[in-house]
């Protein structure tokens, strides 16, 4: 295969994991992975930085999109941040200590748990008024977006604070010790604990994954993981993706949003499980 | 409505106008980052081409990438030294560091919006959250 080739065929599957990664408020390492590692034979490091800057480029394309239209709730991601970080840090210092190969038995089970809950809910809407919170009362959690979809101003209120806070760190140190399926864990926490419609969920987690994967990009870029020529195409097509994918959020049911996260979120979860049990 | 409540509403909206016109900005500045570094990583790699025509045609290129080798740019002053050469790989780098960046400086105009909005609980929420950004991209450096 010469570099154009390789650069044409990456660019394609990188448009449709930047599409599908912006409205699900995934990353979409999970599809680039596979497919560099796989089909392309790149060795996984460069793969692995690929998709790091794979992250970054699906959370800053549909950035301005997302901002512009009040879909990610800025208070609810800056407070979480505070748990991922946290975790994030943590997980990097247990790295090493711990039996990564039991990690993706138990979190592959809890993200096939997690899709499952999503799918018997896929016709609520979310927006219980009536929970009292006062964590997010006193934090101005609630806050309200433009649905496209059903031309309507959605108000909603945000719930259990303190649980979302306990899972953001859990999927900080996760994602600090595999490198991977902190959207997967991120979007579930805020769609089944606190309570925000799943178009708010993916947006905010959209945001918080760039943040994230932008703390260790750095190291990565030190240690020379990101090639030039494999980031190029991948980067140029999740962009274009992202971008194509902010446009359409608004617009999509969200009962549709929710089943195709919950499929992506079995895949997710089968293939963590897979790792764990190869060993 | 008595007069401290109409002064207080107008207040709010005051508020509401200024996260209004903060959001907007933010959204302009990611914007930007991102047309410019998609703009880099594209034209570098047309450099790319135009300077090494084989790279159509040759399949042994590519092979490069399926194994760890040394030569891949990994310090701002390689890239800069690339840079002033004019190099494809030097701008395609460019632009993907510029890409890395833009979530940081987000984090970082947000502790300025929020200080614009008079939220002094958020700056401060924001602040620990760019500072713990720092402080990862410092501890992964020592590993």
């Amino acid at each position: 295969m010469t570099l154009l080739q390789f650069d044409l065929s990456v660019l394609s599957i990188s448009v449709l994991a930047g599409l599908l990664g912006s409205l699900l408020g995934l990353g979409g390492g999970i599809i680039i992975i596979p497919f560099l590692t796989l089909l392309f034979k790149i060795d996984i490091r460069y793969a692995i930085g690929a998709s790091i800057v794979s992250v970054i480029a699906t959370s800053s394309g549909a950035a301005a999109a997302y901002v512009k239209e009040r879909m990610t709730n800025l208070r609810v991601a800056m407070v979480l941040e505070l748990a991922t970080s946290a975790g994030a840090l943590t997980g990097a210092y247990l790295a090493g200590h711990l039996s990564v190969r039991w990690l993706y038995i138990i979190f592959g089970i809890v993200m096939g748990y997690s899709a499952l809950i999503m799918f018997r809910k896929r016709h609520e809407s979310a927006t219980d008024i009536s929970v009292s919170a006062p964590w997010a009362d006193y934090l101005r959690l609630h806050s309200s977006y433009y649905d496209e979809a059903s031309g309507e101003e959605i108000i909603y209120r945000v719930a259990r604070t303190r649980v979302g806070l306990g899972l953001m760190y859990i999927a900080g140190v996760v994602s600090g010790l595999l490198g991977i399926g902190s959207g997967a864990l991120k979007v579930p926490a805020m769609d089944l604990a606190m309570r925000l419609p799943i178009k708010v969920s993916t947006a905010t987690s959209n945001f918080m994954i760039g943040v994230t994967a932008a703390a260790s990009a750095g190291v990565y870029f030190a240690r020379g993981d990101i090639d030039p020529f494999v980031a190029a195409p991948v980067a140029t097509g999740v962009l274009i993706g992202a971008i194509l994918g902010s446009r359409l959020l608004g617009r999509l049911q969200s009962t549709t949003i929710r089943f195709v996260f919950v499929v992506v979120l079995l895949w997710v979860s089968g293939q963590m499980l897979l790792k764990g049990l190869r060993g | 409505m008595t007069k401290t409540q109409a002064l207080e509403s107008s207040a709010e909206l005051e508020i509401e106008e200024r996260v209004r016109k903060v959001e907007l900005l933010i959204s302009n500045l990611l914007r930007l980052g991102v047309i410019l570094s998609l703009t880099l990583i594209v034209f570098g790699t047309v450099v790319t081409f135009v300077q090494h025509p084989e790279y159509l045609s040759e399949r042994s290129f590519f092979g490069r990438s399926s194994a760890p080798r040394g030569a891949i740019l990994n310090s701002l002053s390689d890239v800069g030294a690339g840079l002033r050469a004019f190099k494809g790989d030097a701008i395609v780098t460019l632009g993907i560091l510029l890409l890395i960046a833009t979530p940081v400086i987000r984090v970082g105009v947000s502790i300025f919006a929020f200080i614009y909005q008079r939220d002094r609980l958020y700056t401060l929420i924001t602040a620990i959250v760019f500072c713990l950004l720092l402080l990862s991209f410092v501890l992964g450096k020592v590993e």
